[in-house]
C-alpha cells in the first residue's frame, strides 16, 4: 500500500495508526483490480480527517480518546475458536443458520449455512470478491468512495472481510440469518474492521440478527460498516444485540438506502461495551418508503453508549419512527443523537423521534441532541426526550403486595423497556431480550 | 392482631399522627371515619411501611411482631394489605403479571410452594368473575386508563386473590356508584372469617350499611376521640365531625 501523509495531531495518534498504516495485506486486492486504489484514496481521507475529536459537532459527546492509548493489533492471526464455546445464541437454541466472524473474518467452520431459497446468497466479502461478484463490487465501488467522516474513511481504507447477503427480488428468507461476531484478544488488542453488505431485491424479505460478543477478558477494537441497499418493496429487519466485552471499544455505521415502498425495521439492544456507538443513516430515496429504528440498552459501571441516527427523507410520503430507550447506573453516560432532515420535495412526510432514558443512579448521565432540518412544508415532524429515575410510587405499591424490592425493580425495568422491545417484530426475540434484562438486574452494575 | 399504642407520626417534619391508639381483634373488622386531612391515609401508609412517613413514638404489634422494623414486602408476607386511596398506574406491567409475582413473592417469602400457570390462572379468572371484571381488564396495564370504580375493583380483585389476614381499605368507596359499592361490598365481606380482620377506612357511614363494622372509630387531628358500636356511625353522619372533634380539642 502507497505511504500515507502523516496524520496531524499528537504524536500518539500517529504511533497509534503505525499498525494501520500497513495495511490489511495482499490477500484479497489480486480478487479485484479497482480494491487497491480504493483502499488508498480512502485513507488520504482517514489522513484529512484524522481522528473524531470532541470539536466535531458529532462526536460532541463520545471522546474516543482511549483509542489512541491502545496498542492495537491491527492484523490478528485468526485466533483459535472452538465451536462448543460459542455462546448459546440469541434465540435461545442453536440457530437454523449462522454465520461466525472472528475479529471481523467470516469462519466457515465455525458457521452453519443451510440451503437458502434459490438465488439467495449468504457468504464471505472475501469470497464474493475472489468468485467476481459483480453486483457486489458495484455497489462496493460506490459506497466506499462517499465520504462519510473519519471511520467510515478508516474501515473503507480497509475492505478485507464482512458478510455478504444478497436476496433476489421477490424471495423471503423465512429463517432469520445470524450473523454471530466475536472479538479475542491476542497479546495485543485486536482491531477489526469488517465490511458487510445487505441487498434485499425489489420485494423480497428478509430478517438479519447480529449477535456482538466478546470472548475475551481485554479490549478490542472494532470498527465495522454494513451497507444495506432496499430495492423497491422490500421488508428488511435488521436486530442487532451488542454484547461486547467491557473493555472493548466498538463502533458501528449502517448506512442503508431504500427503494419505493420499501421498509426498514431497526431494532439496537446495547448491553456491552466500554465505549460504543451504533450509528445509522437512512436514506428515504423512493417514494412511500418507511422505516423504524428502535433502541434499547442498559449500561453501568464506566460504559459509555452512544446511538446517533440521520433519517433523510428525500422523497414523497416517506415515514420514520424512533424510539430508544435506556437503562443506566453507576457512572455509565449514554448519547441519543438524532438527526432528520426533509428535502425540499419531500411533501406528506412523518418524522418522530423519542428518547428515553432511566437513571437508577445520581452518577449517570444522558445526553440528547434532536436535530431536525425541515425544508418542505406539508410535515409532521416531532421528538422528544425524557430522563428520570424509577417511579417511587410504582415501586412502594409492588413491594406492599409482597413483591420483594429487587424483583419489583427489574418488573419495572422491564416494563419501561418493554415499548421498545414491543417494537421487535421477531416473535423469538422477545424472551432472550427479557433474560438479557433479568441477568443485567442481577448483577450490580454501580461500579 | 393489630395492636397500636401511642403511635406519633410525622410526614416531612410536619406532626400528622399525634398519640393513636387503637386494637382489632381476629376476626372483627373496624371503621375509622374522620374529615378530610385528620391522618386516615397517613395511618395507611404508616401500617404498610411507606417511605417519608416517620415513626417518633409508640408502636405497632402485628400478629405480636414488632410491624415497624419490617419491610412492606414483609408485611404483606405477614399477612398486611392495604386498599390504597388512590391506586398506582403501572404502565408496561399487566394486571396478570402484577398479581403473579405478587402472589408469587408471598408465597416465596413464606416458604410455600408457588402455583403453576395453570393454577394462577384459573384463580384469578375465578376472583376476576366475582367482581365482575373481564379478562380484558386482566390484560391491561395496572390501573392504566382504569376509570375511579375499576381502580377500586382492581384493589379488592387483589386483595381477593392475595387473601390477606389484615386489610386496611383506604377509602374504597370513594368513586364508586351504588352497583358497584354493592359488588367492591361483596367481595370483602367474603372474605371476612373468624382469622381476618379489618379496618375500613371511610369518609361517608354509606359503606357502613353494606359492610357492617364491630366498632367505630373517630379520627381527629391525628387521634381517636371517640369510639363505639355501629350506631355512632349514623350519629356521625347527623351530628357531623364538627363537634367531635371539638370535643376532642
Ligand atoms: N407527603 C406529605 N407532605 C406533607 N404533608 C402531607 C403529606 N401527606 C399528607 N400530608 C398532610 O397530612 C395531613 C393528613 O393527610 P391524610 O393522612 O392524607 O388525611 P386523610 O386521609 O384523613 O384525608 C394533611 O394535612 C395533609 O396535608
Ligand atoms: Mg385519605
Amino acid at each position: 500500500m502507497a505511504a500515507l501523509a502523516p496524520i496531524d495531531g499528537p504524536a500518539a495518534v500517529s504511533d497509534w495508526l503505525s499498525g494501520w498504516r500497513a495495511g490489511p495485506g495482499d490477500g484479497t486486492v489480486a480478487a479485484a483490480d479497482w480494491l487497491a486504489p480504493a483502499r488508498a484514496a480512502a485513507a488520504g481521507r482517514f489522513a484529512a480527517h484524522g481522528l473524531p475529536n470532541r470539536r466535531v459537532e458529532d462526536w460532541r459527546y463520545t471522546n474516543l480518546s482511549r483509542l489512541t492509548g491502545l496498542e492495537l493489533d491491527w492484523t490478528p492471526a485468526p485466533a483459535e475458536v472452538a465451536k462448543e464455546s460459542l455462546p448459546a445464541l440469541v434465540f435461545g437454541r442453536e440457530a437454523d443458520c449462522r454465520l461466525v466472524l472472528v475479529n471481523g473474518q467470516v469462519r466457515p467452520a465455525l458457521s452453519t449455512v443451510p440451503a437458502l431459497p434459490a438465488g439467495t446468497l449468504l457468504t464471505s466479502l472475501a469470497d464474493a470478491l475472489a468468485a467476481g461478484r459483480q453486483d457486489v463490487a458495484a455497489l462496493l465501488r460506490e459506497r466506499v468512495a462517499v465520504d462519510g467522516g473519519a471511520l467510515k474513511a478508516l474501515n473503507d481504507s480497509w475492505l478485507e472481510d464482512g458478510y455478504v447477503l444478497i436476496v433476489p427480488d421477490g424471495v423471503t428468507v423465512e429463517m432469520p440469518i445470524e450473523i454471530l461476531s466475536v472479538g479475542t484478544g491476542g497479546a495485543l488488542p485486536p482491531a477489526y474492521q469488517p465490511r458487510n453488505l445487505i441487498v434485499a431485491g425489489a420485494g423480497s424479505r428478509v430478517t438479519v440478527v447480529e449477535h456482538h460478543v466478546g470472548l475475551c477478558i481485554g479490549g478490542y477494537f472494532a470498527n465495522g460498516v454494513t451497507d444495506v441497499a432496499a430495492g423497491p418493496e422490500a421488508i428488511v429487519r435488521h436486530c442487532k444485540v451488542q454484547d461486547e466485552s467491557k473493555e472493548a471499544i466498538h463502533v458501528a455505521l449502517l448506512d442503508a438506502a431504500l427503494g419505493r415502498d420499501a421498509m426498514f425495521d431497526s431494532f439496537c439492544f446495547t448491553l456491552g461495551g466500554g465505549i460504543s456507538r451504533n450509528e445509522l443513516r437512512v436514506s428515504l430515496d423512493g417514494p412511500g418508503a418507511h422505516c423504524r429504528l428502535n433502541g434499547a440498552y442498559l449500561v453501568g459501571g464506566q460504559q459509555h453508549c452512544d446511538h446517533t441516527t440521520a433519517v433523510d427523507h428525500a422523497a414523497p410520503e416517506t415515514h420514520s419512527d424512533q424510539l430508544y430507550k435506556g437503562v443506566l447506573d453507576g457512572r455509565a453516560r449514554a448519547v441519543f443523537q438524532g438527526k432528520v432532515v426533509v428535502r425540499q420535495d419531500a411533501q406528506q412526510v412523518e418524522g418522530h423521534q423519542m428518547s428515553r432514558a432511566l437513571l437508577l443512579s445520581e452518577t449517570s448521565e444522558v445526553n440528547t441532541k434532536p436535530e431536525l432540518f425541515i425544508h418542505a412544508d406539508d410535515v409532521q415532524c416531532s421528538h422528544g426526550a425524557t430522563a428520570g429515575d424509577l417511579d417511587a410510587e410504582a415501586l412502594f405499591y409492588l413491594r406492599s403486595r409482597g413483591v420483594p424490592e429487587g424483583q419489583a425493580r427489574q418488573l419495572l425495568v422491564e416494563a419501561f423497556l418493554n415499548e421498545a422491545i414491543d417494537a421487535v417484530a421477531l416473535a423469538g426475540m422477545r424472551l432472550p431480550l427479557e433474560r438479557n434484562v433479568a441477568r443485567w438486574m442481577a448483577e450490580r452494575h454501580a461500579t | 392482631m393489630l395492636e397500636i399504642e401511642n403511635l406519633h407520626a410525622t410526614v416531612g417534619g410536619k406532626p400528622i399522627l399525634n398519640g393513636l391508639d387503637l386494637a382489632v381483634a381476629p376476626g372483627e373488622v373496624h371503621a375509622v371515619m374522620g374529615p378530610n386531612g385528620s391522618g386516615k391515609s397517613t395511618l395507611s401508609y404508616v401500617l404498610s411501611g411507606r417511605d417519608g412517613y416517620e415513626v417518633t413514638e409508640g408502636g405497632v404489634l402485628f400478629k405480636g411482631r414488632n410491624l415497624l422494623d419490617l419491610e412492606p414486602e414483609e408485611r404483606a408476607a405477614a399477612g398486611l394489605f392495604l386498599a390504597f386511596q388512590y391506586p398506582v398506574e403501572i404502565p408496561g406491567v399487566t394486571n396478570m403479571t402484577f398479581l403473579k409475582h405478587a402472589l408469587n413473592g408471598l408465597k416465596v417469602q413464606r416458604g410455600e410452594e408457588e402455583l403453576d400457570a395453570m393454577q394462577f390462572l384459573k384463580l384469578v379468572r375465578q376472583k376476576a368473575k366475582a367482581l365482575g371484571m373481564s379478562d380484558d381488564m386482566l390484560k391491561r396495564a395496572v390501573n392504566v386508563g382504569f376509570s375511579g370504580g375499576e381502580k377500586k375493583r382492581n384493589e379488592i380483585l387483589q386483595m381477593a386473590v392475595l387473601e390477606p389476614a389484615f386489610a386496611v381499605l383506604d377509602e374504597t368507596d370513594s368513586g364508586l356508584d351504588i352497583d358497584a359499592l354493592k359488588i367492591v361490598a361483596d367481595g370483602v365481606n367474603a372474605l371476612r372469617g373468624p382469622e381476618r380482620s379489618m379496618l375500613v377506612i371511610t369518609h361517608y357511614q354509606r359503606l357502613l350499611d353494606y359492610i357492617v363494622p364491630d366498632r367505630v372509630h373517630v379520627l381527629a387531628a391525628g387521634r381517636i376521640v371517640t369510639s363505639g358500636g355501629k350506631e355512632l356511625a349514623l350519629r356521625l353522619e347527623d351530628e357531623g365531625y364538627g363537634a367531635f372533634a371539638a370535643r376532642a380539642a
